[in-house]
């Protein structure tokens, strides 16, 4: 086990170099970089900045080296002192902008994994049991609902509905009195009393998948001969399903993991900007568009680097319930 | 393997039945994914000629008609006794006398009378040539219809979601045509070789898959300029989409390869001095195609959900290209819903398409399963 484990992360070290340069690179793309539209955005308040000037500005950001210089240097600051640049558009460290972001997308990530997995579990299950029943074929027409549904748009109608029919205001994460106040249980009560409509859009989305994966597993171990034989041996139906199919079909579940932390993390992105959430998408879209390309490039890379965690877990849990995996 | 999906046709035509054949008789069976079929063509048509089933043109701005509601058709006429006669009433614009807010009140002494096959505005039929002869027109050109409301520049919101379904519908295509050609490539050379490619390749698909999609799309896509042609950025769109859409098609391509390639046939075709080309686009492909279409067709909707959201953030298409995502970049903030709900008309279009797309794919697949009961 310990040897997997050990395999494992050693696999995690190319990812994330891919992973950082990857990012560094798309960040890159734009063609001009921040003293272009920084000298676009005076020009147009009738501001005009003289070559000189440019160039100390590009010198004083580094912005006059080769992309791999650019690129070292970048990474060298984060691996070593874990400076990630500074922002030009905010004139701050990234570092002291990115935390609590990036933190408050953890927390509604994996929020929505929990509410998720505890949603489609259950009627995953049911479903499978009570093949073709009404309650069935109602779970099956919500998951194509879910399915085809995008997120903001989900989000937009629930937005106007708590608008025009309950006249409360749906946006945010915490209630004005708290946004700049520091961490307290009444701001944690606060926090869990908006985050609830972000989960729910999230959940319904990524529930629908699970539930045709969860029922789709059950359906394949249900008929075995194993499970005639413990109902046979008198054993109850609820134990009986918890403590056999239930086990085995949870396999793919798990693995599920994988792809469904960045499915998250990527709706997450733009139920958070149309719900104005203060978690890093919004500010990821905005320095994407005013090309602040640290500040971009962090969030980048810690979203990618986030859902590799994600694939690396689901790796270790899955080896932790199969031991075909542990042992190949 | 034959005769197990199929139960209501003849052991002897079945034997003989080409798998095309099979597939279809399978998927006849599946009804909601026959109607979702029906459902699919319709809306390909519409994206087809869109200015046939417009009513308005699309691009026409009326400062008098800002947030103009929702008209109702009235089937019958009972004027005269009753009698079909699709007509509409016209409409009187007023002043809340306290707000001071435009409201569009039903005037039923002006009745339109609706033509099918009338005359409207020019529209180009796949750049081949112009018509104006549209499926619905109305009879008075002083009299707009607005089946689906205005926005609020006065622009009719059914024509433009019609419209908008040519870019929509057809970038979920290309951009899955595009992930396709990458991923057979990509795939097919990793599963027919094995070995170290396959490794390299695996880990590649495997980092590719991990990486949060949409996070990616809006670096991409920000590195657009903005003023590019709207032709040149409907491609850059969709080879962004694809860029991240091929790694399922090719891990899904990789493990038919793989089990394919210790079959018997494929042994057979080797020993005979086959080429390789010609073992896999004649041997291994066609035994796998169907998969493959059933894979691409439940990849249609992913793609038509991305464009979506990217043009709604304001970063894929921009206006004036109308497209659903684009369309929905009117009903973005609360105020603007709240007066005109109908800005979420464009929406609903969307949640059909990728629903029947999703249920004829899903269909697809079950009728290509030869295992399937």
């Amino acid at each position: 086990m310990l040897k997997f484990v050990v395999k494992r992360l050693f696999w995690m070290i190319p990812s994330l170099f891919a992973v950082s340069f990857l990012a560094f690179v798309l960040i890159q793309l734009p063609p001009g970089d921040f003293v272009t539209t920084y000298i676009a955005t005076l020009a147009s308040s009738n501001e005009v900045i003289d070559q000189n000037t440019a160039a100390s500005l590009r010198e004083r950001f580094g912005l006059d080296q080769p992309m791999l210089i650019q690129y070292f240097k970048w990474i060298w600051g984060i691996l070593t002192r874990g400076d990630f640049g500074i922002s030009f558009e905010w004139q701050q460290p990234v570092s002291g902008l990115i935390w609590e972001r990036m933190a408050l997308t953890l927390i509604l990530a994996l929020v929505s994994l929990i509410a998720t997995w505890a949603l489609a579990l259950p009627i995953g299950v049911y479903s499978a049991v009570k093949k073709y029943s009404i309650g069935d074929y109602t779970f099956t027409a919500f998951t194509f609902f879910g399915l085809s549904i995008p997120s903001f748009l989900l989000a937009l109608v629930l937005m106007y509905v708590a608008a025009v029919e309950f006249g409360a205001d749906v946006g945010g994460l915490f209630s004005p009195e708290y946004e700049t106040a520091s961490w307290s249980l009444a701001k944690m009560y606060d926090l869990l009393t908006h985050l609830w409509l972000p989960v729910a859009i999230l959940a319904i989305s990524s529930t629908a998948s699970l539930i045709r994966v969860m029922r789709a597993n059950m359906l394949d171990e249900l008929p075995k001969p194993y499970v005639t034989t413990a109902r046979a041996k008198g054993l109850s139906e609820f134990r009986l399903l918890i403590k056999y199919p239930l086990r085995i079909a949870l396999n793919p579940f798990i693995s599920t993991i994988a792809w469904l932390l960045p499915n998250l993390i990527s709706g997450s992105v733009v139920v958070a900007i149309v719900l104005n959430l203060p978690t890093a998408a919004p500010l990821l879209l905005q320095s994407l568009m005013a090309q602040d390309m640290y500040l971009a490039g962090a969030f980048v890379l810690l979203i990618c680097a986030l859902t590799l965690i994600g694939s690396l877990i689901s790796d270790i849990l899955l080896a932790l319930v199969d031991p075909r995996i542990r042992l190949e | 393997m034959v005769d197990v999906s199929i139960t209501n046709i003849r052991p002897d035509r079945a034997a003989v039945a080409s798998q095309w054949q099979l597939i279809w008789w399978a998927f006849k069976r599946h009804r909601l994914a026959m109607a979702a079929l029906v459902v699919t063509l319709a809306m390909y048509i519409v994206a087809l000629v869109p200015g046939f089933f417009a009513i308005n043109d699309p691009i026409m701005q009326n400062a008098r008609s800002t947030f103009h509601p929702p008209q109702r058709i009235h089937l019958f006429d009972t004027t005269n006794g009753f009698q079909f006669g699709p007509h509409y009433y016209g409409m009187k614009l007023t002043r809340d006398p306290n707000t001071l807010a435009a409201v569009f009140v039903e005037d039923t002494g002006v009745k339109v009378p609706i033509a099918f096959f009338g005359r409207g505005y020019t529209y180009s039929v796949l750049g081949l040539f112009n018509t104006d002869i549209h499926l619905i027109a109305t009879t008075d050109k002083t009299k707009p219809l607005y089946l689906f409301g205005a926005d609020r520049l006065g622009r009719d919101v059914y024509s433009r979601t019609v419209q908008g379904a040519q870019i929509s519908l057809s970038i979920g295509l290309v951009g899955v045509f595009l992930s396709l050609l990458l991923g057979i490539v990509l795939g097919g050379i990793s599963g027919y070789y094995g070995g170290r490619i396959d490794f390299v390749m695996q880990r590649v698909i495997d980092f590719v898959l991990s990486l949060p999609t949409i996070p990616i799309w809006l670096a991409l896509a920000a590195a657009l300029p903005q003023g590019w042609p709207a032709t040149l950025q409907y491609m850059m769109i969709t080879i962004i989409l694809s860029l991240t859409g091929w790694a399922q098609l090719a891990r899904v391509v990789r493990g038919r390869f793989l089990s394919l390639r210790t079959e018997e046939f494929v042994a057979a075709a080797r020993l005979d001095g086959v080429s390789e080309g010609r073992i896999i686009f004649r041997h291994m492909l066609p035994s796998f195609s169907s998969h493959i279409i059933a894979s691409m067709t439940l990849a249609v909707p992913a793609m038509i959900l991305a464009e979506t959201s990217l043009s709604f953030l304001g970063l894929g298409l921009q206006p004036p290209t109308i497209s659903w995502g684009v369309l929905l970049r009117e009903a973005q903030n609360i105020r603007s819903i709240a007066t005109a709900p109908w800005l979420f008309m464009p929406g609903l279009a969307v949640v059909v398409a990728v629903m029947a797309l999703n249920l004829f794919g899903d269909g697809l697949r079950d009728a290509a399963d030869p295992y399937n009961k």
